[in-house]
């Protein structure tokens, strides 16, 4: 399953639900306003390192790139480009946490 | 300056790009200008990423119009506010924000917002 989450984790609780309902080997995919969890600092950032053991966790550059946080990605998180978000969404069935 | 001047206060408190709320924010803060009023931009919660630097939004294909908060003092517009508790909860610094601005307490803020005639929620 592919977890396809876009808001930001400080406003909605989407992140949250997805984590807890994602099971173990499942891929999250931050897109949009999602993409701040994956940033040094932010409070959500611990729990995506806390999830990386059991989860494949990825973001999206682009969205990275255009809100100024490319140089503050955590390591836990793998960046991939547009290509690299067809891949997954073809790998996987997608759920999004809208 | 003619006829009646009001304080006007923007409160800003999304995240740019994932919802239209910041730019349109913007677009009525420089019709305000126009009208010669007595103008206040606070960034509260997800609203100070609107403030960060370095936004390169090619790869998204938006209009990145993070350059035009510097361009506001320009119309006049040089009282920008910034939740201190929304920035460090964020992990960012005054540093990190692309314009001078004051950084204010939570409840600073709010008492800012009370002597407001017109505050406008984006």
């Amino acid at each position: 399953m592919l977890h396809i989450v876009n808001k930001s984790p400080q406003e909605k609780n989407c992140l949250d639900a997805c984590l807890g309902v994602a099971t173990d080997g499942a891929a999250v995919l931050l897109i949009e306003d999602a993409v701040y969890a994956a940033t040094t600092g932010h409070p959500a950032a611990a729990k995506l390192e806390q999830a990386q053991s059991r989860l494949k966790l990825y973001v999206l550059r682009p969205d990275l790139e255009a809100r100024g946080m490319a140089d503050r990605l955590i390591a836990a998180v793998t960046a991939v480009d547009y290509g690299g978000f067809v891949d997954l969404a073809a790998e996987h069935t997608c759920q999004s946490w809208l | 300056m003619e006829g009646v001047v009001k304080k006007f206060m923007f409160v800003n408190r999304k995240a740019p790009y994932g919802t239209i709320y910041a730019l349109e924010s913007l677009e009525v803060v420089l019709i305000s200008a126009a009208f010669d009023q007595d103008v206040s931009l606070a960034f509260l919660d997800d609203g100070v990423y609107q403030l960060k630097k370095g936004q390169q939004t090619k790869g998204i294909e938006t209009k990145n119009f993070s350059p035009t908060y510097r361009a506001l003092d320009g119309y006049d517009i040089e009282k920008l506010y910034v939740e201190r508790e929304a920035m460090e909860a964020r992990g960012l610094t005054e540093a990190d924000l692309l314009v001078d601005v004051t950084v204010l307490s939570r409840r600073e803020l709010g008492m800012l917002m009370d002597g407001m005639d017109v505050v406008l929620s984006f």
